[in-house]
Order: C-alpha cells, then sequence, then structure tokens
C-alpha cells in the first residue's frame, strides 16, 4: 500500500482512486462492527488486487462497488480456511453483501468517514497517535509509510496504531459526530490531527522524501474533507485556508540553488496564487460564522503576510494584533515567539528583544531553534553583536535541515559584515 | 457495555476534612446514585475503606506473602466504584464526569472485560 518512487503514474493515479475509496468502505463497516482492524483486513487484499488491476485494464466505474466484491470474496475464503463461524467475519459478509445491494439500486454508500476520523481522535486515544491512526484507516497507508513520515521505529508505531484500534473495540468509543456541547472540543482534535499529517510532510521542505511530501497532500486532503463535510463549522475552514496558504509558498521557499529563504525575502511571483485565493475565500467564509479561533487566527495571520503581493510589505500591525489575540487564545510560548518578531517590526528591534525577555521561564524555548534565530535576529539589528554571534551559534546548533542551518550561518557571518 | 468507574482520592486529605464538613458530601453521592438508578444503567457500587485497613497477599514459589498496606503507595488511593451498564465510552465519560469524585479526585474509565 505504498507509493514509491519511480512508479507510473497510471499506478500512481490507480491508487488514489482506490485510497478514497478504500476509507469510505473501512468507515462503513468499522462504524457498524467497531472493529476498524477487521474492516481493515477485509478491504487490503481488495486494495492490493485494485493496485495490480486497474493499472493495467483501467479503474472500474464503480471503484467501490469492485473493492467490496473482493473483499467479500476474500472475506470468504479467509473463514472458509479457518474453518470457523467467526461473528466478525460473518457481519461483514453480511454488511459487503448490503451494501452491494445499495450500489446495485445506483444509490452511494454513506460517507462515514467523519464518524471514523472522530473515533480515531477521541479523547480517549492517545493524542500522538490520532493523526497516524488516521492515515490508516481514512487512507489506507500503511505502519511502515507512517513511520517513517512521523520518524518512529516502523515496529513500534505498527504496534501502538494495533493497540489503538483494539482500544475502540474494547472501550466502546462511538463512530459518531459528537453532540453539539461537546462538538467544539472534539473537531478540535480531529483538526490537530490532520494539521500534524500537513506539517509532518511539509518539514520536508525541498520535496525530496516523496512520502513526506505526501502526507502534505494528504493532509490538504483531509481538510478539504472536512470542510465539506462540516461546512458550518469555522476551524475546520480555518485550518484548510491556513494550510492552503503554506501550501502556496512551497516552491518559494528554496532559490534556484536549493537555499532556504525565509518567509519575508520570498519572489511573492513563485507564490500559487489560485491556492492563495482558495485560501482568502476559505477565510471570509469561516470569519462570518462569528466563532474566532487557533485556525482562523492563523490563517489570518498568514493572510497578512500575503498582503506583500500587493502592498509590497507585510502588514505587520495585523500580524502584531493576532498574534496578541492568538496568545490570548492558546498561551504558547511559540507564539509569544512569533509576537515578538512581530513587534519589533512596528516598534522596533530593542522592543521585540523585551518581549523575548520576558519568555524566558519557558525552559522548552532554550532549545526552540525559531526562538535563538529570532533572538539572534534582533540582536544583530540593534548592533550586540557579539550576543547576536552566540545567539546564532545556539539556533544552527538546533537545527537539523541543513538548508536552514547555511541560511543561518550565512546571516552569522554578516554580523561582522555591517 | 459495562464500565466500572474506579474514584481514586487522597485518603490524607479525606481524614483531615472535619466530620461535619465530611457528611456534607454524600448527599451529592446519594444524588448521584439515584440518578444512575433512575437511568436504569447501575448495576452496583460501593464505597471502599481506608487502605490503611487493607492487607496485601502474594504467593511467589509456594511461599506466602501477607502485608499490611495496599497494593502501591500512591498519592491517591482507590476509595469506591460504580459498575454501570451503557452504550458506548462517550455515554460512560458523560457519566463519570457527573461522579462527585471527579471534582474531589479522579475518576478512572474502565471497560469490563467480558467472558465469552
Amino acid at each position: 500500500m505504498t507509493t514509491r518512487q519511480g512508479e507510473q503514474p497510471g499506478h500512481v493515479a490507480a491508487e488514489a482512486i482506490a485510497r478514497r475509496s478504500y476509507g469510505k468502505l473501512v468507515a462503513f463497516l468499522a462504524a457498524r462492527t467497531r472493529d476498524v482492524a477487521a474492516a481493515e483486513d477485509a478491504l487490503s487484499d481488495a486494495f492490493a488486487a485494485a493496485l495490480a488491476e486497474w493499472p493495467a485494464h483501467g479503474t472500474p466505474r464503480r471503484p467501490e462497488a469492485w473493492l467490496l466484491a473482493v473483499a467479500r470474496r476474500k472475506a470468504i475464503d479467509a473463514a472458509r480456511r479457518r474453518h470457523t463461524c467467526d461473528a466478525a467475519a460473518t457481519d461483514l459478509r453480511l454488511m459487503a453483501e448490503e451494501i452491494e445491494g445499495r450500489m446495485t439500486n445506483a444509490s452511494e454508500i454513506p460517507d462515514e468517514r467523519l464518524s471514523l476520523m472522530f473515533a480515531c481522535a477521541h479523547p480517549a486515544i492517545d493524542a500522538s497517535i490520532r493523526a497516524p491512526l488516521i492515515l490508516q484507516t481514512i487512507l489506507g497507508f500503511d505502519a511502515a509509510t507512517i513511520a517513517s513520515a512521523f520518524l518512529v521505529a516502523p515496529a513500534t508505531m505498527s504496534q501502538r496504531l494495533v493497540r489503538a484500534k483494539q482500544k475502540i473495540a474494547i472501550a466502546g468509543i462511538p463512530f459518531r459526530t459528537p453532540e453539539r456541547a461537546d462538538l467544539p472540543e472534539r473537531l478540535d482534535a480531529v483538526l490537530e490531527a490532520i494539521y500534524a499529517t500537513f506539517t509532518e510532510g511539509w518539514s520536508d521542505p525541498v520535496g525530496t522524501e516523496a512520502k513526506r511530501r505526501n502526507l502534505a497532500e494528504e493532509g490538504i486532503w483531509l481538510g478539504r474533507l472536512v470542510a465539506s463535510l462540516l461546512p458550518d463549522e469555522p476551524e475546520a475552514l480555518g485550518l484548510l485556508a491556513l494550510m492552503l496558504y503554506a501550501e502556496a509558498r512551497r516552491a518559494a521557499r528554496r532559490d534556484a540553488q536549493g537555499d532556504y529563504v525565509p518567509l519575508e525575502e520570498q519572489d511573492t511571483a513563485v507564490w500559487d496564487a489560485a491556492l492563495i485565493t482558495e485560501a482568502e475565500t476559505l477565510l471570509r467564509a469561516a470569519s462570518m460564522k462569528g466563532a474566532l479561533g487557533r485556525y482562523q487566527l492563523e490563517a489570518a495571520i498568514q493572510s497578512a503576510h500575503v498582503v506583500r503581493r500587493l502592498a509590497g510589505r507585510s502588514d505587520w500591525d495585523a500580524i502584531t494584533q493576532l498574534y496578541d489575540a492568538l496568545f490570548a487564545l492558546t498561551r504558547s510560548p511559540v507564539v509569544a515567539v512569533n509576537r515578538a518578531i512581530a513587534i519589533a517590526e512596528t516598534r522596533g528591534p530593542a522592543a521585540g528583544l523585551a518581549e523575548l525577555d520576558a519568555l524566558h521561564a519557558h525552559r522548552q524555548l532554550a532549545a526552540y531553534q525559531p526562538y535563538w534565530a529570532a533572538r539572534a535576529g534582533l540582536l544583530a539589528r540593534s548592533g550586540a553583536a557579539a550576543e547576536a554571534d552566540r545567539a546564532y551559534e545556539l539556533a544552527i546548533g538546533l537545527e537539523s535541515d541543513p538548508a536552514v542551518r547555511g541560511f543561518l550561518e550565512r546571516r552569522r557571518e554578516a554580523i561582522w559584515a555591517r | 457495555m459495562k464500565y466500572m468507574l474506579l474514584i481514586y482520592g487522597d485518603e490524607e486529605k479525606m481524614r483531615a476534612i472535619p466530620k461535619e464538613d465530611a457528611s456534607k458530601m454524600l448527599p451529592a453521592y446519594f444524588a448521584y446514585t439515584e440518578a444512575l438508578k433512575k437511568a436504569g444503567i447501575l448495576l452496583s457500587s460501593d464505597r471502599l475503606q481506608f487502605t490503611s485497613n487493607a492487607t496485601t497477599i502474594r504467593i511467589r514459589d509456594g511461599k506466602t506473602n501477607v502485608v499490611n498496606g495496599p497494593y502501591a503507595e500512591a498519592k491517591e488511593q482507590l476509595a469506591g466504584y460504580y459498575l454501570i451498564d451503557v452504550p458506548d465510552m462517550d455515554s460512560a465519560l458523560s457519566w463519570a464526569s457527573r461522579c462527585p469524585g471527579a471534582s474531589s479526585g479522579t475518576v478512572e474509565v474502565r471497560p469490563v472485560w467480558v467472558m465469552q
């Protein structure tokens, strides 16, 4: 179930279609049995068969019916081999027949992927496994692919996925959209998992690692799915807008030599105008609903940055105010660092440094590269060369991406050239 | 599905509460128990004596070892339980959140292992 580099375009297209159908069928089956693993087992052989046949013979007119027919055949075979009257296998077979019956009546199977996502991102499921679980159940990624994207050992990831699925079954975690009162908090968990998927993909900037770049695309795809299924939830729209703003700038993050280019210095002509327009439309629609949230604020900050396309300069006043609001909401020290950078743009480097100094108590910032890079930049602008040099050294030591390291090294050298 | 709501609390704090204040907590538990009964989901419930009244037994290599005190020394101790029957985890969590023990201590929600 893995996309390997160098595969035929026909295979990639078939895989994309199979993946979409796969998630819908897993959701439909799992929502009825609560047994995600059994639903996956029933469909995984069918999925593999689709990847073998569709590229050669073309995608069937009804991919879901095709997958289901194969899954049913395999389930019956498996039950025969075991010579048992496995209740789960019987359930699945009966349901497969029910769905097939519906499909011949030309009606679509109901889309219950949202319910499955709410089960995967349930508060009873460990937060760190929610995104991997969604990738596996909704999109059919295998544990090894997910493990490499999230930098976890494959055996560990595999075991944690199995345990999480067992917990869904044993603890009776429901498959449904939560009640109105619980929806904002529970939706937040789903959105967080989707955003984690996107940012895992985002952290491979040049896209040399196909698996990671793919994850950013899958994050956007999941974001689109949730936004289409919950069009009245402003945060669902806000998250999609946020991801699209970021995606629009992907190509501009590196120059022709492959060197890192910071947001303020990116060539706006390289930004994807269509994606930005789509993001702006989504953000406007979200803001009309009158319920502000984290993702809308972060998307609005992106929007204030991309005005540079037309105005020649980011709207730093707006950015500062938005970071104020975001900090009031999240109390996150990471947000506070960005807020300090914005304050330096509106009130000068000394004011920005004072804000960074105030964050001294947050120990986790000591190992946070952007904190030291921000500090170094503001110190250099204030003429504190020696202190700036030390801060850049720390920032460089904390960075894993060689392109960003190279950028910080050039900035560090530039202090002494002033 | 059957779930056990396990109520954990700090016994030292409980002991330190004057008797008349401690008795004020009881009506909240009575009301909660009544609500569970009315909803038709309560299977059983009990309050447990303090862990200083507990005795622990282990048999290893044929040797029996009886020790005074609880299984594990912890900041919060098991103080009681409710065994309920509800449709799913969300329902169990919603009932657990209403338990007075969730405000004064911690309530653990454990699905019951069903023997086939």
